[in-house]
């Protein structure tokens, strides 16, 4: 077989399977339970900083969160 | 620093002079002694503004502060450069309506056609993107942006390419690679550019406050980082000579063709899809002032699409010498982006859930509710034309364009706008914009534009398409192409009016953002204020 055709062949097996492994994974670990209020604490990023750059410590709890 | 500053730009006009007397065709010639002459014009620029003593305090821009500054030049740029495109875009529209208009050479359609192509996607576009990727990643990092000057290198660099570009085009240079006209020279140059504007913002992000990097970034991050790969893969070409402007792709056939449309295919999929959804995740919940409806969601979107985009491009060469496999393969993975576009409209839509009555008050966030609709509309119709059957109905006729346009108009443009309603009035500080209402009057055009544009191109399309296959019983061609050319006649006409509608709702942004700039605030009665009682 000509080296096209063993690349092509590794793309559509093994690279596919190894990107749609990784695609799965990364949505299975998105969506582990326990994490929901750290992603609720991400959405509020833009509603932190708005004036000026944060000083060592961001500032926490004043966003506007949803759910209140 | 000023003085070694223009000592560097004086030194590059004298070469640019050298480069222009010595240059092998006209075209070069006039571009190195334009680049000649903003390089001498700067450097004087900067002897005058130096700070000699070193006691200056800068007004506006806080050193400890955000960078503003820059973001307030790309605004401004976004909203001008935006008009200058919707009226090369007319113009052409009515070009092809009145051939007439053809103003040979420098003003023909071949020559014009690029221009507005590169003015809206580049220019207002690549402006938009710029502005706001700087806007929103120092505020959601919390620091201030990465390498000093660098970011007005950015912004200056990445006008001298536009300028290069339209003036080009309208010489004459071209390599002829869609969205990619641009000749060597120029690519390098665009090159140094954006590896600067890599450095800004991963540099910015690497000293950010927030652990967290908020999905915005990623959609900015992942649009400069696979337009370098496109832009460098796509344009690998030899010259003719090094002071000529003609030079030869590095592939030929169909893999000219291929790159060509891997590449632009992720222009639409990068520069005009992740870049401005980083936008959307943005500054929809700030308009909206309530988080993003679902975080993890949008972590989804991100990937899912960058995981698929990819693959897509080959769809644009169905029914070619482009091997079948390839061509299904670009099919099968433009239907499945069906799926995270959809998953990323409805989290653009119901960020707003609970507060659907802004839609009724605030014409901004009217502005960006349509632009993710029309979001959804454009990924929707997209997978639909690649799939074979369809294409070889669709390809090669107006209904690719008014694809294109609705999402260009629709999606693209009016996410920019809404961006620029909201970015305005923080940078320079006033209460709100001029006017309200005229935002509203700005919607209504450009969206009446749209729909008469995107509906003008299907009919014209779908009839051109349906010409072109007619055979009669002896299988001879029933239409020869010149009738159908004429029967979209009047299909060109509403196209070219929804166009001037467009262009009209610019030009009124243009104004508004000119006043409220200047602070004038115009004596209005709120949107959706209670009207007086009855007696």
């Amino acid at each position: 077989m000509s080296t096209y055709d063993t690349l092509r062949h590794f793309a559509d097996k093994w690279g596919l399977l190894f990107m749609l492994l990784v695609f799965v994974a990364a949505v299975l670990w998105v969506y582990r339970p326990g994490a929901r209020a750290s992603y609720r604490a991400q959405g509020d990023i833009p509603f932190k900083h708005d004036e000026r750059p944060a000083q060592e410590q961001p500032p926490r709890d004043q966003t506007p969160g949803r759910g209140e | 620093m000023g003085m070694a500053q223009a000592g560097i730009l004086f030194l590059i006009a004298l070469v640019a002079v050298i480069a222009s007397v010595k240059a092998h065709d006209m075209q070069f010639a006039v571009h190195m002694g334009l680049v000649a002459l903003i390089a001498l014009g700067a450097a004087v620029w900067r002897l005058r503004t130096m700070d000699v003593s070193g006691k200056r305090v800068p007004v506006r821009d806080r050193p400890d502060g955000y960078m503003d500054e820059v973001i307030r030049y790309g605004a401004v740029a976004t909203v001008g450069w935006g008009v200058v495109g919707f009226l090369v875009g007319v113009f052409i529209a009515f070009q092809l309506a009145f051939p007439h208009l053809n103003l040979e050479p420098y003003f023909n359609f071949a020559r014009l056609r690029p221009l507005h192509t590169s003015a809206v996607v580049f220019a207002f576009g690549g402006n938009a993107l710029i502005c706001t990727s700087f806007y929103v990643v120092q505020r959601t990092t919390g620091a201030r942006l990465f390498g000093g000057g660098l970011p007005w290198f950015v912004f200056w660099g990445y006008q001298l390419f536009i300028v290069l570009a339209a003036t080009g085009y309208l010489l004459g240079v071209t390599q002829s690679r869609e969205y990619a006209e641009p000749e060597w020279y120029i690519d390098l140059w665009l090159t140094i550019v954006w590896v600067a504007y890599l450095v800004v913002f991963l540099g910015t992000i690497a000293k950010r406050k927030e652990p967290h990097i908020y999905v915005a970034n990623w959609f900015y991050l992942a649009f400069i980082v696979t337009i370098a790969m496109l832009h460098v893969i796509n344009n690998l070409a030899v010259p003719v000579s090094f002071l000529g402007s003609k030079s030869y792709s590095a592939f030929s056939g169909v893999q000219d063709a291929l790159t060509q449309w891997w590449y632009g295919h992720n222009a639409v999929g990068f520069f005009l899809t992740a870049g401005f959804l980083g936008m959307m995740y943005y500054f929809i919940p700030k308009q909206a002032e309530r988080p993003v409806y679902s975080y993890r969601l949008s972590i989804v979107h991100f990937w899912s699409l960058i995981f698929l985009y990819i693959w897509a491009g080959p769809h644009h060469l169905h029914y070619t010498a482009l091997p079948d496999w390839a061509q299904t393969l670009g099919m099968v993975f433009s239907v499945m982006l069906w799926m995270p576009s959809w998953g990323g409209m409805i989290n653009g839509l119901m960020t707003l859930s609970g507060a659907w009555d802004k839609l009724r008050t605030d014409p901004v966030i009217r502005m960006m509710v349509i632009a993710v609709a029309f979001y959804g509309m454009s990924t929707f119709e997209g997978p639909m034309m690649s799939i074979k059957a369809v294409n070889s109905l669709s390809h090669y006729t107006d209904w690719t364009i008014g694809h294109v346009h609705s999402g260009a108009l629709g999606w693209v443009g009016m996410i920019s706008f809404g961006a620029i309603y909201f970015l305005v009035p923080k940078l320079w500080f006033r209460p709100r914009l001029y006017s309200v209402r005229l935002v509203s009057w700005h919607f209504w055009l450009a969206t009446i534009g749209i729909v008469l544009y995107a509906a003008s191109m299907w009919v014209s399309g779908i009839m051109q398409g349906l010409m072109w296959r007619e055979y009669n019983q002896e299988g001879f061609l029933v239409y020869s192409f010149v009738e159908t050319v004429a029967a979209m006649h009047p299909y060109y006409i509403i196209r070219a009016l929804g166009g001037t509608l467009y262009l009209a709702g610019g030009l009124i942004m243009a104004f508004n953002i000119y006043k409220t700039i200047r602070g004038d605030l115009r004596q209005e009665t709120p949107i959706g204020a209670a009207v007086e009682p009855a007696e």
